[in-house]
């Protein structure tokens, strides 16, 4: 490299031969962003086309550019390539990272405005455009029920399911049922409510409900749990495949049955990693809006039961919320958005801390 | 999965049992052996080399097998199902659309006659969906390379940490950021590049606001969470071997995530994409607070407007009647065809890279 580089130019007598390559010195970028940035802002302003962003954005075009040509001249094209994709990705990072920071900051500043008592302990019932006060209660109430219905419904499913794939599912079947599973990850919330529509609220529910459709709690958390089972069956199926052949083996060479193997080495050896994968599902069952907006209804009364009447969530309560003209709605939806975003992070950080104890890990 | 044995013999979990398990033969059957649940085995434990155990049509291993077996068909069931209900539910209010379902361009399944079409919609969510991953999955992969390779390790795993958190955030959220403190940036944005790139069709004119440009920037920080979490999980998993390789022949870090990195992670990069672009296809939430809800063509992507399929369902669900549920399922449906195919294509060149990927290693 050393040679490529420098064979054309002549080598100043004084410097003594080393294996190294010449490389920009460490001041170079710096001056080099110093560079650019004026430029553009004298162009910027200048032209007058624009204000301190377009002076940014031009500003890292010309870093980039600059960057490239330096780089080019004293330590080559490889180098240099090298020097500007760096830079690329790092700028990547800060690019991105702006937006996320800046949903952030917002969740936290407007969601502390109405995070006290009151918000906790009471509904939307009677609650008029110029009421200030109002809360969620209802909907933690509805998020918790249909969330924990869902869970029951498709834990044992999923699990039972993932069972089948990895332990006895042999050939063609198991296989279809593995792709449909991996399809089925890919549908969106929002089908998964409609089909609950056109299922249970529309079809199935009018017969315990004088004919009418019956938007309840239950319904959303069908939906919810259509959702969670494709993310259950593959997080255990992963799980249950990076358990050691060795211990099956042993379980069966102590004449153990295949079904006692599974439940009593198998599933206790992958728990952890299964039950992380569950609270994943689960998390992101909880912030679903779509699916319970189509059939919970979405009431402004406190309903403990599930089964009857219209229900709430935090989701759909933030969505609700933010469609309303009242102006002290927006403090509302932050504060419940704050509320749903703490509850989905709990989940996730315990599951996250969870899979870290897990000695199937990869 | 081919490791572990058909058979199963049967001693209970304890030693009491094993003596009397010691009296069948070792080895030959094919079939499950079933306990026959009491000690003596009277039927066919009648001593060394005896008649093999047979498979008891009622077991607990036939019922554990059973159950499983239900719960994976279940699975099939249930999209079975979705594709069955929603048909049938649509068919009727489309039966009863007086226009072309196809390119009709408005909404009014309440009227009579009723008149809807999907074209608008249709074309509103695979726009979108593209725009945003156009602008997100550079940026992730850039994010995802920095958290992998350029970062410092500890850095990287909280960074890496962080973002998997951003990736639970819920899309009301980002909705609700959206339409409330990212709409102005982004109309003024608009006026900019319309001013000074006016000449290029999809930048026409105003008004600024709700805009296609702004869901689909929403979108993209949306997405762009998922698809970086994904991929970074994907290039952490490079052998160490091979970019030890690389750099042992004098690559720039550069060129040894381009010769190393990238090729051993294109399978779980395409699959990281094509999930995310799942998740803007039917992103419902976020897209319904951030469009402008009208049922037009148009490639201006900054004026005020755009609509999409799953938000459309979401903003006039309240006023539907019987045909307006109708002609939103119908909707849903078409949702639903464009994210099987879109998934379905995923998981066949996945299935098919990773067949060479291992058969290459």
């Amino acid at each position: 490299m050393t040679a490529t580089v420098t064979s054309h130019r002549p080598q100043p007598p004084a410097q003594p031969v080393t294996l190294r390559a010449r490389r920009l010195p460490a001041y170079a970028a710096p001056v080099i962003a110093v560079v650019a940035l004026l430029a553009s802002a004298g162009v910027v302003y200048g032209a007058g086309i624009g204000g301190p962003v377009l002076v940014v954005v031009v500003a890292a075009l010309l870093y980039l550019a600059g960057l490239y040509a330096a780089a080019n001249a004293v330590e080559g094209r490889r180098a240099a390539r090298n020097r500007t994709w760096s830079a690329l990705i790092h700028s990547a990072f800060v690019l991105a990272v702006l937006p996320l920071a800046s949903v952030v900051w917002t969740l936290v500043s407007k969601g502390s405005e109405r995070l006290d008592g009151n918000f906790f302990g009471t509904s939307m019932n009677n609650i008029g455009a110029r009421d200030a006060n109002g809360g969620a209660y209802h909907a933690i109430v509805g998020t918790l029920e249909q969330v924990g219905i869902a869970t029951l419904i498709t834990v044992p499913l999923g699990v039972l399911c993932a069972i089948y794939v990895v332990e006895y599912g042999r050939g063609r079947f198991a296989f279809t049922i593995r792709f449909f599973v991996d399809v089925m990850t890919g549908i969106p919330s929002i089908v998964t409510g409609l089909f609950v529509l056109a299922f249970w609220v529309l079809v199935v529910s009018p017969w315990f409900n004088d004919g009418r459709p019956g938007f309840s709690g239950f319904a959303a958390a069908l939906a919810l749990s259509v959702l969670m089972l494709p993310t259950v069956v593959r997080s255990t199926e992963e799980m249950l495949r990076l358990v050691p052949a060795p211990l099956r083996e042993g379980a069966y060479a102590l004449g153990v049955p295949k079904w006692k193997t599974i439940l009593r080495v198998v599933l206790p050896t992958a728990l952890p990693g299964i039950v992380t994968g569950i609270m994943l599902a689960i998390a992101r069952a909880a912030g679903e809006t779509a699916p319970v907006l189509l059939v919970a209804g979405g009431g402004a009364a406190i309903n403990f039961n599930p089964f009857e009447n219209n229900q709430s969530s935090l989701a759909l309560f933030v969505y609700q919320q933010a469609g309303e003209a009242s102006k002290y709605s927006p403090a509302r939806a932050w504060t419940a958005a704050l509320t749903l975003v703490a509850l989905v992070l709990i989940l996730t950080v315990a599951a996250k801390l969870l899979a870290r104890r897990n000695r199937l890990g990869r | 999965m081919g490791d572990t044995p058909h058979r199963s013999a049967h001693a209970g979990t304890g030693g009491t049992r094993v003596a009397t398990s010691h009296e069948w033969p070792a080895g030959a059957s094919a079939r499950v052996a079933e306990p026959s649940g009491t000690p003596g085995m009277p039927d066919n434990g009648l001593g060394g080399g005896g008649g093999l155990p047979r498979a008891r049509a009622f077991g607990a291993e036939r019922a554990f097998r059973g159950l499983t077996l239900a719960a994976g068909t279940t699975v099939l069931v249930v999209i079975a199902a979705i594709a069955i209900f929603l048909i049938a539910k649509a068919v009727p209010a489309l039966r009863a659309n007086s226009e072309s379902f196809w390119t009709f361009e408005g909404w009014f399944p309440n009227d009579d006659p009723p008149k809807f079409g999907i074209g608008a919609l249709a074309f509103g969510t695979v726009l979108t969906a593209l725009l945003a991953l156009l602008m997100a999955v550079p940026v992730a992969l850039g994010i995802a390379l920095y958290l992998s390779h350029y970062a410092p390790r500890r850095l990287g795993n909280g960074l890496g940490f962080l973002i998997d958190l951003l990736a639970a955030v819920p899309s009301v959220v980002f909705g609700l950021w959206g339409r409330d403190y990212f709409a102005q940036p982004v109309a003024d944005l608009s006026a900019w590049l319309n001013r000074y790139f006016g000449w290029i069709p999809i930048f026409g004119d105003g008004p600024y606001g709700n805009s296609i440009l702004l869901g689909s920037v929403v979108l993209a920080i949306m997405v762009l969470p998922i698809v970086t979490s994904l991929s970074r999980e994907v290039f952490r998993q490079t052998p160490t071997a091979n970019e030890e390789a690389a750099l042992a022949l004098g690559a720039t870090r550069w060129e040894m995530v381009r010769t190393a990195v990238l090729p051993y992670g294109r399978p779980g990069v395409i699959a990281a994409v094509m999930l995310g672009l799942g998740r803007a296809l039917g992103e419902t939430i976020a897209l319904a607070l951030t469009l402008g809800s009208t049922y037009a063509i148009s490639f201006n992507i900054l004026q005020s407007g755009g609509n999409s399929i799953a938000a459309n369902i979401a903003n006039r669900f309240a006023e539907a009647n019987d045909t307006g549920r109708g002609a939103l399922i119908a909707s849903g449906l078409v949702l639903f065809a464009i994210t099987l195919i879109v998934n379905i294509t995923a998981r066949a060149i996945i299935y098919r890279r990773r067949e060479f990927t291992e058969s290459a290693a």
